[in-house]
């Protein structure tokens, strides 16, 4: 794959000592660790897997992990879309204060945005919680609080690939588009929109690999409560402190394949002379 | 009378793109928006397609009060310098994009797109991409998706700019003998001269935001209304009070004669059939353009001392006196 970047090559042993440096800092840093949780997963062959599947508990929180990364990402994807036009195909007062702000949830520790949550929504002493429980409508340590937790651990992912990918197209195209005669929704669903789709597929990718993965602000909002509001990565945790190391690995195993998966996937059928 | 433009202002912050500019620009026929870049000319041309919209004043498009029309409302073509092709789209899909909004029947949508791409001599690309077309391929495509639609008016905005100089002037034809097929009211704009003048039936000088002149090609090279207009439409050079275009003066050799101006030889160059001679007389240096033959005739080289003068057959539209203030800062 690096190789066909042909100009400016580096010749003679530099080149061979650059790529040998590349490579053992990412087997050590990346490939060995992820390797040995999928060895260790498999060191009893399929019993840890079989263990965790006929566990109705961990089946659940598989479930809930699913369910919760899916509507975060859904939500992310429309409003992450939505938010990169704004920024850049419109002028307004702010404009630069609401793109720092969109990097807010990648610099902030999780868990700080988990008891932000809590202080928002929280049932009894929220700002917000106790009206909406009144309503009938429980946030914090239910699936809503999760599915909010994640959604903005995950926020600027689509955007920060979307946005570029806009700045780039211009919006010539789209004002050809209306010139012909084409609508806003029209110009976006047939222009624009599959202009920035591998911008958009790519950001969804990184998203749910995230919210798949999110652990520290899922961890304060939902109460972890086993077979409810415990989510798969609660689970490696809780199993891993409980001495259950197999059901730990098999079932961190599942989710680093999961989204693993998905960017090998995305990476391979991604057409090559995209940009 | 087509588009009619009536006292259009438009500021971008503090920047006066066009001052109360009023135009109207004739049915069916050929109009260039001339002008130096910075000068309003595109401006114009978007606000005529509602792409921005004016701070005052109204436009109407064939009868028709478009100031406050959305773009897909106007029913007009627009083709841009970068040709704004829909890169996911075929060349046949692009040319089609208008008909399919309009929802036209897919039978009717298929012979229309075929008419047009033998009209712009793009048959054999129909399904290609527009990355695998050169860039007048690819502006001869925008032009057939815009024409797809039968607009009112076709708005080109330096469609031939982003080409190169052979291609140019291959598209500049072409355009030409299309207009003449198709005879809808198009309006381009250009800030080249040459382009504006082999093209157009009709130009609109537009300078700093304000209407210079507005002519025929003809009207506008031997009556400038003012110096810009001269300048901006041909070479000009200067000789003693008046300024002229260089081809309107000659160089005699033998001594005087009526209004005829002393000077010595300092530059020839050969350009192609014409050869230019800059005489430098007591004040000023004159530019002189000759044909090879007359040049070959009068025998001169560097050095030699002749004399300049006004052609005396060019009549009353050559050249203008100048006024004081025009004469400081030249």
């Amino acid at each position: 794959m690096a190789d066909r970047t042909a100009p400016a090559r580096t010749r003679g042993p530099s080149r061979y000592v650059i790529r040998l440096v590349v490579i053992a800092y990412l087997f050590f840093l990346v490939a060995w660790p992820v390797y040995l949780v999928g060895k260790n997963a498999f060191s009893d062959g399929f019993e840890n897997l079989r263990g965790i599947i006929e566990d109705p508990d961990i089946v659940h929180a598989l479930n809930l992990t699913i369910t919760v990364a899916i509507i975060a990402v859904v939500i992310n994807t429309v409003f992450g879309v939505g938010i990169s036009l704004l920024l850049v195909r419109y002028q307004f007062p702010g404009k630069r204060l609401l793109s720092a702000l969109l990097d807010v949830p990648l610099s902030v520790s999780p868990i700080v945005v988990g008891l932000a949550l809590v202080l928002v929504y929280g049932g009894r002493n929220g700002w917000f919680g106790p009206t909406l429980e009144s309503a009938g409508f429980q946030v914090i340590f239910a699936t809503p609080g999760i599915v909010l937790a994640t959604v903005f651990v995950a926020l600027p992912l689509v955007i920060r690939e979307v946005v570029p990918v806009l700045e780039e197209l211009g919006d010539e195209q789209e004002q050809a588009a209306r010139s012909l005669g084409a609508n806003a929704v029209q110009t976006f669903l047939r222009i624009t929109l599959p202009a920035i789709k591998w911008g958009v597929i790519y950001g969804v990718v990184l998203s749910l690999a995230r919210s798949l993965g999110e652990f520290g602000a899922v961890k304060v909002v939902s109460g972890n409560v086993l077979g409810e509001t415990r989510t798969a990565t609660l689970v490696v945790e809780e199993n891993y402190l409980n001495f259950d190391k197999g059901g730990a690995y098999a079932t961190a195993f599942l989710l680093a394949l999961v989204a693993v998966a998905c960017i090998i996937v995305v990476s391979v059928i991604r057409p090559k002379e995209d940009r | 009378m087509s588009i009619e433009i009536v006292n259009v202002t438009k500021r971008f912050g503090g920047f006066v793109a066009l001052d109360d500019v009023s135009v109207s620009i004739p049915s069916g026929q050929l109009t260039a928006l001339l002008g130096p870049s910075g000068g309003g000319k595109s401006t114009l041309l978007r606000i005529i397609a509602g792409l921005e919209h004016a701070d005052t004043g109204r436009i109407e498009i064939e009868g028709l009060e478009a100031t406050d029309l959305a773009p897909q409302k106007r029913n007009v073509g627009f083709v841009f310098q970068h040709y704004a092709a829909f890169k996911h789209l075929s060349v046949r899909r692009n040319v089609a994009f208008g008909l399919e909004i309009r929802r036209r029947p897919k039978p009717e949508i298929r012979k229309r797109v075929d008419e047009l791409l033998e009209l712009v001599h793009l048959e054999q690309f129909a399904d290609r991409l527009p990355s695998q077309l050169s860039g007048g391929q690819r502006q001869r495509m925008a032009l057939a998706r815009a024409l797809a639609v039968e607009p009112t008016v076709l708005l080109l905005d330096e469609p031939f700019g982003a080409l190169d100089a052979k291609v140019r002037k291959e598209l500049r034809d072409w355009l030409r003998r299309l207009h003449d097929e198709v005879n809808v009211t198009t309006v381009f704009v250009t800030h080249d001269q040459e382009e504006a003048l082999e093209v157009a039936d009709e130009i609109v000088v537009i300078n700093d935001g304000r209407i210079e002149q507005i002519g025929t090609p003809d009207q506008l090279y031997d009556e400038p209304a003012n110096d810009f207009v001269m300048r901006f439409l041909g070479p000009v050079t200067q000789l003693g009070e008046h300024l002229v275009r260089p081809h309107d003066l000659e160089i005699v050799t033998d001594g005087s004669g009526a209004a005829a101006v002393a000077g010595r030889v300092t530059r020839i160059v050969r350009v192609g059939f014409e050869v230019r001679v800059e005489v430098t007389t007591e004040d000023q240096v004159v530019l002189v353009t000759l044909t090879r033959a007359k040049f070959l005739s009068l025998g001169i080289e560097t050095g030699a001392t002749v004399s300049v003068r006004i052609v005396p057959s060019g009549g009353a539209g050559v050249g203008r006196q100048i006024r004081a203030a025009t004469v400081q800062t030249s």
